[in-house]
């Protein structure tokens, strides 16, 4: 009854959409001068880079950490995500996100079903407006897609996609709007490159609460959860790697200078971050792990994010050092704390994304300013964005989470997550 | 007739078959499993967490031979698997009833 309520719901807002979406008449415009070529191309192909995280990049990532019951589960909540919020992105989250500024809190809806959005420059660049949504859409899309970790091998299906759309809307257009649509933090000055607050605080803090309020898996502590296959895991990985150029090189929004300086320092971040993780592994626990240099390889790049554009490449080097050692710490304390934040996303993008955040008002160099280069100012706007950031998911979240229970119910039933997701959500298995 | 049953150490499997097949058996069948013996379990650890593993994987021969053949597919399994270290395994005999070969209906030595 509940679950059909869901699905008509959904279905009214696709074919509402759609209606509008025909009677529109779409913005043409002739090729404007502005355009410059080359920017359009990058952003183009970064735009797929960053499909190419989510999937397959993320899924394989997270599917390989999970129990061989529930990787069709895990591997869905991604593939789901990314074509559902695409499609609410589309529709209403751009416009808000980056609609007109109203009151420094939330974007107007001049950009509704995109109308409007065309081939003419977006302000301040050379790429078309167009091609900027889009790149706009997949970090969107990526946001929601790093929850799924946290609950991994427990949530309801339909939970999960009402849990999504809600959480695009009401939290991350808003924070979009505020640190890069000219809200509030972005009147303040606030740096954040690629989404070290917008994307990682976000996603890493919403992640903390779904794992509070879920609970543990049914087993937790008892039942071996291993990783059923870590080579899909390596694989993820790569193409996470891979991608992370589009999602930070692509945020200089052109093939110039800027682009070059993230990628590099994004780069040096992502082996920085493995080294680190894999050596204070090593010294703990005596031996060094694939899995220890896939998730510090990860948190070198997620606590890069924000500063990629600003820093220099030792300052990367520096940075990525620290997040391996400071999220690996953070996992330790995980264990110890007892939720079960089951993929870690709290520990690699939370706590990554928060010390990017701080260390960027630390270390910029590049086109701004960090405590380092005489502009201790930066340091309190940084801290007071990844503060607002995190306040503002932590409540968010957790009341988005309440609806969603009370409409439809978060967890599966103890015998559904006995079976396992991928039987009892959507009845298949990987391996047969 | 005797059912010989070999637990080894599944890195042994091929020196094990080599030493058999040498011996004059003419067939074996192999199976992975998992178990423990007074070696225990082992532990594992991903990031951070350590699990304790209680079934260690190992290889399961079984060997159906002549009452005649016994104490040499004995010695040859024992020194083929042995490494000396805790974990090497162990050896079943036990009466074997009857044989029938699918193919031909023959029964007893003359099927193995």
């Amino acid at each position: 009854m509940k679950h059909s309520t869901f699905l008509y719901m959904w279905l009214l807002v696709v074919i509402l959409s759609v209606c509008c979406g025909l009677a529109t008449v779409w913005a043409q415009d002739g090729p404007p001068s502005a355009i410059d070529t080359g920017d359009t191309a990058w952003i183009l192909v970064s735009s797929a880079l960053v499909l190419c995280m989510t999937l397959p990049g993320l899924a394989l990532f997270y599917g390989g950490l999970v129990r061989t019951k529930n990787v069709l589960g895990t591997l869905m909540h991604t593939a789901v995500i990314l074509c559902m919020i695409s499609i609410v992105w589309v529709l209403l989250g751009y416009t808000l996100a980056f609609g007109t500024d109203v009151g420094g809190v939330i974007g107007s809806l001049e950009f509704l079903f995109s109308m409007g959005v065309g081939q003419d420059a977006f302000p301040g660049t050379g790429i078309p407006h167009l091609t900027f949504m889009v790149f706009q859409l997949m970090f969107a899309a990526i946001t929601v897609a790093l929850i799924t970790g946290s609950f991994a091998e427990r949530m309801k299906f339909t939970a999960l996609l009402l849990f999504a759309v809600l959480w695009s809307v009401l939290i991350y257009s808003p924070l979009a709007h505020w640190v890069w649509g000219g809200g509030w933090l972005a009147e303040m000055g606030a740096l954040d490159f690629a989404g070290g607050a917008v994307v990682h605080i976000s996603s890493g803090f919403a992640a903390l609460v779904c794992a509070l309020v879920l609970g543990q898996r049914k087993g937790y502590g008892v039942e071996s959860m291993v990783p059923h296959n870590l080579p899909m895991t390596v694989l993820g990985t790569g193409l996470l790697w891979f991608g992370w150029f589009g999602f930070n090189a692509g945020s200089a929004l052109g093939a110039n200078g800027g682009a070059a300086s993230a990628f590099v320092a994004t780069h040096i971040a992502a082996c920085a971050g493995g080294c680190s993780w894999m050596g204070a592994e090593w010294l703990r626990t005596g031996k060094p792990t694939m899995l220890g240099l896939a998730s510090g390889i990860i948190a070198g790049l997620a606590t890069i994010t924000p500063g990629a554009g600003f820093v220099s490449p030792l300052a990367a080097l520096l940075i990525g050092l620290v997040a391996g050692v400071v999220c690996y710490a953070a996992v330790v304390l995980k264990i110890r704390l007892g939720y079960d934040d089951s993929l870690d996303v709290v520990a690699i993008h939370g706590v990554g994304g928060f010390t990017g955040i701080l260390a960027t008002g630390l270390f910029a160099s590049v086109g701004a300013q960090g405590l380092f280069y005489g502009n201790p100012g930066q340091f309190v706007i940084q801290f007071v964005l990844a503060v607002s950031t995190l306040v503002f998911v932590l409540v968010g979240t957790f009341v988005i989470l309440k609806i969603v229970d009370l409409l439809v119910g978060l967890r599966v039933t103890p015998e559904e997550e006995e079976v396992g997701l991928d039987l009892s959500q959507h009845s298949e298995r990987a391996y047969s | 007739m005797k059912l010989v049953t070999a637990i080894i150490k599944p890195f042994k499997l091929d020196e094990v078959k080599d030493a058999l097949t040498e011996a004059g058996i003419q067939g074996m069948t192999v199976s992975e499993v998992k178990g423990f013996g007074r070696q225990k379990g082992h532990k594992e650890t991903y990031r951070g967490t350590e699990y304790q593993i209680d079934f260690v994987p190992k290889v399961k021969i079984e060997l159906a031979v002549a009452d005649s053949m016994e104490e040499k597919v004995m010695e040859t399994l024992r020194t083929a698997a042995k490494t000396g270290s805790i974990g090497d395994g162990k050896i079943f005999v036990s009466d074997l009833n009857s044989v029938i070969r699918i193919r031909t209906g023959e029964t007893g030595e003359g099927a193995l």
